[in-house]
């Protein structure tokens, strides 16, 4: 380890690697945006790296103006050019001019901006430990970033860019996600194509539907039970708080398999009625769990006040408890509606006629080999917006949901 | 002197309460019971069982009726028949009766023996059927001036049949075959040792991810929110868009995935993600990492916020390292809330169906023992094996939820 404590070795590792990380993510970007067959060239944007790294720890502390980090930059950038035999990017530089300088700039400050970051306050010499490990940390944190970044972010990109595609354009070239936005409106044929041909509008109509109404039952049954085992004292109620999270791990492959038989038998097969009855009791057991880790968290006193001022139990709830809840019970609902929006096995199972499906349901009916894949695609963007638009709407609430009850302050 | 003393047992207020607190619980005591308790019992049931795909279908008498030859002036003759069949080629069906109601005008001339007319209601009494009986009825009938003017036909009115008949489901017959083709078959341990991988390896990435990503967002910077935002998408978004686009993103012949790959001359020929062995294993467990990593993060982010800075301040006037604060400070403390992340994403990865049937349908070597439990029950058609991997599943769950409860309640409070 005291080998590396060193300003210019840290510098030299550190760029080295965030070079490598930078190419890596230029090279994919400029490939799926242009459909050109870049690639990073790691044998030429390490060592751009690492020179500009060691360039940035030799840095005085008084030139720690624009100008040096500039022109830091145009190095790093030089470097890689030169190494790379004036092809950047392993493609013919009158390919693609505009994309590949643009390509090229990003590189050139996506590796020094952050590395200079990493690197502020290291000296060129020996480094103390903790001069060290915030260099370090500093550079997990920048890769950190751009690692989630892309592993969440290029799965979303690739679904709403092959919705807009057509099949044969991506079997002849995967990588080219470019739009032809000359198509206009065309581009959004394989959407038109669903809503009118494969009636997504009324998928999208029973989905809401049925999420809207397990939303509802859940909240009628959950906020009583939470109400009981968190406030009322009683026989059992230790045992009750407990097993209720038994519920929640049978999986529900085992119950779908009875539930299926039964529903065939009595013909609730095919039906929304026999869905509703199912999703709710899925959805109960965790809303109970939620709301009455935040009833118990609620102060008891104005509670008891309203008792003595004369109202009873179910008043006091309606009256004092459930307003005050607001914000719990927007978090659960969300979270019910995500879970019954989100649902496939039983929709799956359970569905077999067309004009009952719900959403997923539909979007499975697309995962045929007569059915291009734009078709799938556009099915799953149309499935993931209105949740994804309610959630980024409402991510206080959601993340709140998600934890609430379940950790100790 | 009277000495007062703390009642003893519950009094009428503390029954009242217990009362209410029952009551307010009921539905969801009952709803649970009818939709996860009654189904557990009848998986057990099912799982001792002889029963296809097939025999779900209840075995009923059917019936069709018509009219051969042409009525087309009063007196003309011609025949009433009623096609009768037991669909099913296993269960007779017994005491088989039906009913029909004749059109106005229709006279039958010669009354099938088994069969009594009063007024216009025909009533037959078919007796019991053999598996896969066949039988025409007929009768010759006659129609008068009033039954040609109508135009009506026997069918106006539908015949009414109705049997016994029992079912493989509800009768007496038990089998231990279907357990002992379960644990006999080579497949049974391919499946657990599946089954734990990817439960094992999917809950410890999802943890270590979360908690890298948790680290990353554990400080206030602009963008923070919409950061958090972004990294919950996998979680958020439903199983079936996400699970298709990974399949489309790692197709061998048209997927991104391998044309970056073969570009950037990682690989010199196409990766069949999904569709071979091991490979395909080790993706549905990285996509498990992909898709749950954000719950984690969100858990473990949660803790992290409510612990205090004084013990870092004190920690810095001492020189921790940031290493060594990680180390002897954070991680000790978010222990609590990582065993017990540990414990019910193991629980749920071990549940989890949907994403490896979307993703491969349990082949390649990713056949869970959930997807084994839709593969026989479906797929082979074999509703009592199906149910016997249910039954293994939810016992080896039973044995999870005692060890989850002796050791989480020590935990987190939970």
């Amino acid at each position: 380890m005291s080998i590396l404590r060193y300003g210019y070795v840290v510098g030299a590792v550190l760029g080295l690697l965030w070079g490598g990380v930078i190419a890596i993510c230029v090279a994919i970007a400029l490939s799926l945006t242009t459909g050109a067959a870049a690639t990073p060239g790691l044998l030429a944007a390490m060592p751009a790296g690492a020179i500009a790294g060691v360039l940035l720890v030799l840095r005085k502390p008084e030139n720690s103006g624009l100008m040096p980090v500039l022109l830091i930059t145009a190095v790093s950038g030089a470097i890689l050019v030169a190494l790379r035999l004036a092809q950047p990017f392993g493609i013919e530089f009158s390919q693609n001019t505009m994309a590949q300088v643009v390509a090229l700039a990003i590189f050139a400050t996506g590796t020094t901006l952050p590395i200079g970051k990493m690197l502020h306050d290291i000296p060129f010499g020996a480094l103390t430990r903790h001069e060290f490990e915030a260099a370090i940390i500093k550079f997990l944190t920048g890769f950190g970033y751009v690692f989630f970044s892309v592993i969440v972010a290029i799965p979303f990109f690739v679904m709403v860019m092959t919705s807009l595609k057509s099949q044969q354009a991506l079997l002849a070239n995967p990588l080219d996600y470019s739009l032809d936005l000359s198509k206009g409106w065309g581009l959004f044929r394989s959407y038109v194509e669903l809503f009118r041909d494969f009636h997504f509008g009324r998928y999208l109509a029973t989905s809401a539907f049925v999420s809207i109404m397990t939303v509802l039952i859940t909240l009628l049954f959950s906020v009583p039970g939470a109400y009981a085992v968190a406030r009322l004292r009683f026989k059992g109620q230790a045992v009750m708080s407990r097993s209720i999270l038994l519920i929640y791990m049978v999986p529900m492959i085992v119950l779908a398999l009875p539930i299926y038989i039964a529903f065939s038998m009595v013909g609730l097969r095919n039906s929304l009625v026999g869905i509703l009855l199912i999703y709710p009791v899925t959805t109960i057991p965790v809303a109970l769990y939620m709301l009455q880790g935040y009833f118990r968290g609620l102060p008891a006193e104005i509670e008891e006040a309203g008792l003595m001022d004369g109202l009873s139990r179910l008043k006091v709830i309606w009256q004092i408890t459930l307003p005050l809840s607001l914000p719990a019970i927007a978090s659960v609902s969300l979270y019910v509606f995500m879970i019954g929006w989100n649902e496939f096995l039983l929709a799956f199972m359970l569905l077999d006629d067309p004009s009952k499906f719900t959403l997923t349901r539909g979007v499975a009916m697309l995962n045929s080999s007569e059915i291009p894949r734009q078709h799938l695609m556009a099915g799953s963007v149309i499935a993931t917006i209105p949740i994804m638009l309610i959630f980024l709407g409402l991510e206080k609430f959601m993340t709140k949901g998600l934890t609430a009850g379940s950790v100790k302050g | 002197m009277q000495i007062s003393t703390p009642p003893k047992g519950s009094g009428p207020l503390q029954k009242r309460e217990a009362k209410l607190a029952w009551g307010m619980l009921a539905p969801t005591l009952i709803s649970a019971s009818l939709v996860v308790i009654l189904p557990l019992l009848a998986i057990f049931w099912i799982s001792f069982k002889p029963i296809g795909l097939a025999d779900l279908r209840l075995t009923k008498p059917q019936v069709y009726e018509r009219i051969r030859g042409d009525i087309e002036k009063p007196g003309d003759e011609a025949e009433l028949e009623y096609r009768l069949s037991n669909s099913s080629r296993a269960e007779p069906i017994r005491d088989v009766t039906m009913q029909d109601v004749l059109p106005d005008g229709l006279t039958i001339l010669q009354l099938d023996e088994r069969c009594t007319l009063e007024g216009r209601n025909l009533s037959c009494d078919l007796g019991d059927w053999e598996p896969a009986y066949r039988e025409k009825l007929r009768m010759p009938i006659t129609g008068d001036q009033a039954f040609i003017d109508a135009g009506s036909s026997p069918k106006d009115t539908e015949a009414d049949i109705s049997g016994k008949s029992s079912s493989v489901l509800f009768d007496t017959t038990f089998t231990l075959e279907n357990f002992v083709l379960l644990f006999d078959g080579r497949e049974f341990w391919s499946v657990i040792g599946v089954t734990l991988f990817y439960s094992v390896f999917g809950t410890i990435g999802a943890l270590v991810v979360g908690l890298f990503a948790a680290m990353l967002l554990n400080k206030s910077f602009r963008g923070q929110g919409i950061l958090r935002g972004l990294y919950l998408f996998p979680y958020v978004a439903p199983v079936i868009a996400v699970a298709f686009t990974w399949v489309t993103l790692f197709d061998p012949f048209s997927g991104s995935a391998n044309a970056l790959l073969l570009q950037m001359g990682v690989t010199s020929q196409p990766i069949n993600f999904f569709g071979a062995k091991p490979q395909a294993l080790i993706m549905v467990t990285v996509f498990e990492i992909w898709r749950y990593f954000p719950m984690s993060f969100l858990f473990i982010l949660a803790r992290m916020q409510s612990i205090g800075a004084d013990m870092y301040e004190a920690a810095d006037m001492d020189g921790a390292s940031p290493f060594q604060k990680f180390w002897y400070l954070s991680l000790p403390q978010l222990l609590g809330i990582l065993s017990v992340l540990f414990l019910l994403r193991f629980i749920w990865t071990f549940n989890k169906f949907d994403d490896i049937f979307l993703l491969t349908g349990g082949n390649a070597g990713t056949r869970t023992l959930t997807v084994n439990v839709y593969e026989q029950a479906f797929a082979v058609s074999n509703i009592g094996a199906g149910a016997a991997v249910a039954v293994v599943i939810f016992m080896i769950l039973v044995v999870f939820s005692i060890f989850f409860f002796k050791f989480a309640s020590q935990e987190e409070g939970l």
